[in-house]
C-alpha cells in the first residue's frame, strides 16, 4: 500500500514536493529554534565555572551578571578600589578577578583585570584559560587577546594596538598616546572570553590618568575619593570611564593633553566595573553574599552566578515561549497545508479509487492509502527539515558563534528533539485521518460507479 | 419505501456463458453490475453468483469475493496513471492471494503473467509495455484492462461499455481478443453495451428493458448507473 502510496505521490510531484517543503521548513524552524534555545542555555551556562560569587555596585542580580560575565549591558555603578580590598581580605575568600569595563578596541571589549584572571577564571565544567600563542601580560602595556579578536583582527604576539573610550565600533576618543603590545593570545573557549581584550588594571589606569586630567568622575566616586586632579569640575562630564554609554560618547578633547603631567592614577582612587569571587568552602557563599549586600562602605551587590542566571531565564523564558508557540505554529500551518492539498486531490482521485475497489481494494485499504500519502509526505518533510536543519548548522555555525557567540554542537539530536519529531509525525498522521476518512466514505458511498 | 432502480424477476446467467446485455442509458445496467460485484446488495431477494449468495455475505467478505473471483473493464478511465502497464496488469494480484497464486501457477510470477496476458492482447511491444498508460491510446488502454481484469483467472468477468470508446473496427478486434482469453480461462463473460451490432457473437443476448421491470424514467439519472 505504501509502494502505491508513494507512486501517486510521485504521480503528483509539484504539489507533493511543494507540501513536503512547507513541512520541512516548519520542522526546521521548530528544531532550529529550540535547539537555538537549548544550546543558547548550554553556552550560557558554560560561560562561567567555579565561581561562587560576582560582586558589583548595587544593581539588579541579573544586570550585574550580564554586564559582568556575558558583557551584555554597562554598568550604573563602579565600585571603589577600597572595598574589592575589603572583601578579598574576608578569610572566606579563596581569590577575587577585579574585572573594569569600559573601554573596546574595534567594537571588541577591553577588559581591566589582574593575572588572577587568567590563574582562576572557569569556564565550561571547570576549564581554565589557555594561551594558544605568546605569553600572560608582563608589562602594563601588554594585552592578551581571545581568540576571536586575535583571528578578526588578524593579531599576532607583538602587535601594537590602540584602545578606544566606550563601547562602539567607532569611537572618537581613541587613547592614542597610550598604545598597548598584544603578549598572547587565548585559546577559544566558546564564551565572551573570546571578544575580549585583557589589560592589566595597572595599564588601565594609565591610560584613564589623562582622562581624569580633564573632567571628573561620576559625582558618587568624585565625592568618595575626592579626585584633587579634577581640573574642570564646574564642567560635568560623562566621563566615568568605566561607565561606557555606547552612542552617548563624545568626542574627547585630547587637543590640549598634556602628556608631562600626565599621571598614573594611584590605585587608591581606582574603581572597578565588578569582581569575581572564589571562596575557600562553597557553603560560605550565603554569608559573605549577606555580608557585602549589607557592606557600609558602600551600596553593593552579591550574586551566586546560578541563581542569577535563573532569574535570567525567567525574563528569557517568555520570549522563549512565545518564538516556540510561533513556531509551533508554523508546524500546524504547513500540516495545514497538506490537508488542503489532499482534499484537493480527492475529487479527482474519486475515480482512482473506484478502479481500486473495482480489483478487490476494501474501504480500508483506500483509508490507509491516502493516510499512508500523509504520513509519507509528513515524514519525508521531517527527514527534508532535519537535513536541512543540520546543513544550516554546519554552514552557519561559525556566523553564530562569531554573530551571537553562541557555539551550537551539530551532535544527534536530542530525545526532547525526537520527541518533537515524533509530535510532528504524529499530528501528520492525525491530520491524514480527515481526507482518509472521506476518502473512505466516498469509495463506500461510490462503489465502482462514478461520474465525472 | 424508494423506488426502485431494478426490479428483476429471474435471471440466470450460465457458467462460461458470454452474454450481451444492451439498454438505453439510465435503464439500470451498472447498478445491476453493482449487484452482481457484490458492491450493492438487494433490497429484496437473493443473488448467487458461483454458487454462493453473495446478498448473505458480509461487506469484507463481499470486496474478497469480488477481488478474488470477478474481473472489470470498464467504458474509459480504467488505469491508475501512475503505475506502469504491467503494474497495473498486477493490480488485483495485490488484493487476491487466489488471483495471485493462480497467476503464478500459469506463468512464474505475477509480472509474467501479466506480460503473457498483454502479448495474447496484441500488446506484446516491450516499448508498448513501459510506456505510461497515460501515453497510450485508448484501444491500447483498454486492452491493458482486459488484462488486468483477467490475471489470476476469475471466473466472472465484466465489461460496462468496453468498448464504447473505441472505433467500428478496433471494438470488433477488441471483443474478439477478450472471447479468446475468456474462453481459455473458461470464464463468464457478462458483456454491457448499447451497441447491438456486437451481440451477434455471444451466447445470449439480452435487452436489460425486458427483465427490468421498473419503468424508465425519461430523462432521470436517479439509477446512479454510468450512461
Amino acid at each position: 500500500m505504501f509502494a502505491l502510496a508513494f507512486k501517486s505521490l510521485r504521480n503528483r510531484k509539484a504539489t507533493a514536493m511543494l507540501t513536503v517543503l512547507s513541512i520541512a521548513l516548519a520542522v526546521m524552524l521548530l528544531l532550529g529554534v529550540d535547539r537555538l534555545r537549548q544550546e543558547s542555555r548550554e553556552s550560557f551556562a558554560a560561560t562561567i565555572s567555579g565561581t561562587d560569587l560576582i560582586v558589583g555596585a548595587r544593581s539588579s542580580p541579573v544586570q550585574l551578571l550580564l554586564y559582568s560575565i556575558f558583557r551584555i549591558g554597562n554598568p550604573a555603578n563602579n565600585l571603589s578600589w577600597q572595598s574589592y580590598l575589603a572583601i578579598a581580605d574576608l578569610d572566606q575568600v579563596a581569590w577575587t578577578i577585579p574585572i573594569s569595563l569600559g573601554d573596546s578596541h574595534r567594537g571588541f571589549r577591553v577588559v581591566g583585570t589582574t593575572t588572577a584572571y587568567f590563574e582562576h577564571f572557569r569556564y565550561a565544567h571547570d576549564r581554565t584559560l589557555t594561551l594558544v600563542a605568546g605569553e600572560l601580560p608582563g608589562d602594563d602595556h601588554d594585552v592578551v587577546l581571545g581568540s576571536e579578536v586575535a583571528r578578526k583582527l588578524g593579531y599576532q604576539p607583538g602587535n601594537s594596538l590602540i584602545i578606544a573610550h566606550g563601547a562602539g565600533e567607532v569611537s572618537f576618543s581613541l587613547h592614542e598616546d597610550q598604545p598597548f603590545t598584544v603578549s598572547g593570545v587565548l585559546a577559544p573557549t566558546g564564551t565572551p572570553v573570546d571578544r575580549a581584550l585583557h589589560v592589566t588594571l595597572d595599564g588601565l589606569d594609565d591610560v584613564h590618568a589623562d582622562e581624569v586630567q580633564h573632567g571628573v568622575q561620576d559625582p558618587l566616586a568624585a565625592a568618595l575619593q575626592a579626585l584633587p586632579r579634577a581640573r574642570r569640575s564646574a564642567e560635568p562630564h560623562d566621563d566615568d570611564h568605566h561607565n561606557e554609554h555606547a552612542g552617548d560618547e563624545r568626542p574627547e578633547d585630547h587637543a590640549d593633553n598634556d602628556h608631562h603631567e600626565a599621571h598614573a592614577m594611584d590605585a587608591s582612587q581606582r574603581s572597578i566595573s565588578a569582581f569575581l569571587v572564589g571562596l575557600k568552602s562553597r557553603a560560605a557563599a550565603l554569608s559573605v553574599q549577606r555580608f557585602i549586600n549589607e557592606y557600609e562602605g558602600e551600596p553593593l551587590t552579591a550574586i551566586l552566578p546560578g541563581v542569577a542566571l535563573q532569574e535570567v531565564w525567567v525574563v528569557v523564558g517568555a520570549a522563549e515561549g512565545t518564538l516556540r508557540a510561533v513556531s509551533a505554529l508554523v508546524v500546524l500551518v504547513g500540516l495545514t497545508g497538506m490537508l488542503v492539498a489532499l482534499l484537493t486531490s480527492l475529487g479527482e482521485r474519486r475515480r482512482e479509487m473506484a478502479i481500486l475497489r473495482s480489483v478487490g481494494a476494501r474501504p480500508r485499504h483506500v483509508f490507509v492509502l491516502i493516510l499512508g500519502e500523509a504520513i509519507l509526505l509528513t515524514v519525508l518533510g521531517i527527514v527534508l527539515g532535519v537535513v536541512a536543519l543540520y546543513a544550516g548548522l554546519v554552514t552557519g555555525q561559525s556566523w553564530l558563534e562569531s554573530r551571537l557567540g553562541l557555539f551550537i554542537g551539530v551532535g544527534w539530536p536530542s530525545w526532547h528533539e525526537l520527541g518533537l519529531i515524533g509530535l510532528v509525525g504524529v499530528a501528520g498522521g492525525l491530520i491524514g485521518l480527515v481526507p482518509a476518512w472521506r476518502i473512505y466514505r466516498y469509495s463506500l458511498s461510490d462503489g465502482m460507479t462514478i461520474r465525472i | 419505501m424508494p423506488p426502485y432502480i431494478i426490479n428483476i424477476d429471474q435471471l440466470a446467467i450460465l457458467r462460461g456463458e458470454r452474454v450481451f446485455l444492451r439498454g438505453p442509458s439510465g435503464s439500470g445496467k451498472s447498478t445491476l453490475l453493482s449487484v452482481l460485484a457484490g458492491m450493492v446488495t438487494p433490497d429484496e431477494g437473493r443473488i448467487r453468483v458461483l454458487d454462493r449468495d453473495i446478498g448473505a455475505l458480509g461487506a469484507a467478505a463481499r470486496d474478497r469475493y469480488r477481488a478474488d473471483h470477478i474481473g472489470f473493464v470498464f467504458q474509459m478511465f480504467n488505469l491508475i496513471p501512475y503505475l506502469s502497464v504491467v503494474e497495473n496488469v498486477c493490480l488485483p494480484c495485490g488484493f487476491s492471494d487466489r488471483r495471485r497464486q493462480r497467476a503464478i501457477e500459469q506463468a512464474g510470477s505475477v509480472a509474467a503473467e501479466a506480460r503473457r496476458l498483454l502479448d495474447h492482447l496484441d500488446m506484446s511491444d516491450p516499448q508498448l509495455q513501459s510506456r505510461p498508460v497515460t501515453e497510450l491510446s485508448v484501444g491500447q488502454q483498454q486492452r491493458v484492462a482486459a488484462a488486468r481484469a483477467l490475471i489470476g483467472a476469475p471466473e466472472l468477468v465484466i465489461a460496462d461499455e468496453p468498448t464504447s470508446a473505441l472505433d467500428a473496427d478496433l471494438r470488433q478486434v477488441f471483443v474478439d481478443l477478450l472471447f479468446a482469453e475468456c474462453e481459455r480461462v473458461n470464464a463468464t463473460l457478462v458483456f454491457v453495451s448499447h451497441d447491438v451490432t456486437l451481440a451477434a457473437v455471444f451466447d445470449r443476448s439480452l435487452e436489460f428493458l425486458d427483465i427490468n421491470r421498473v419503468a424508465l424514467p425519461v430523462g432521470s439519472g436517479q439509477s446512479g448507473a454510468a450512461d
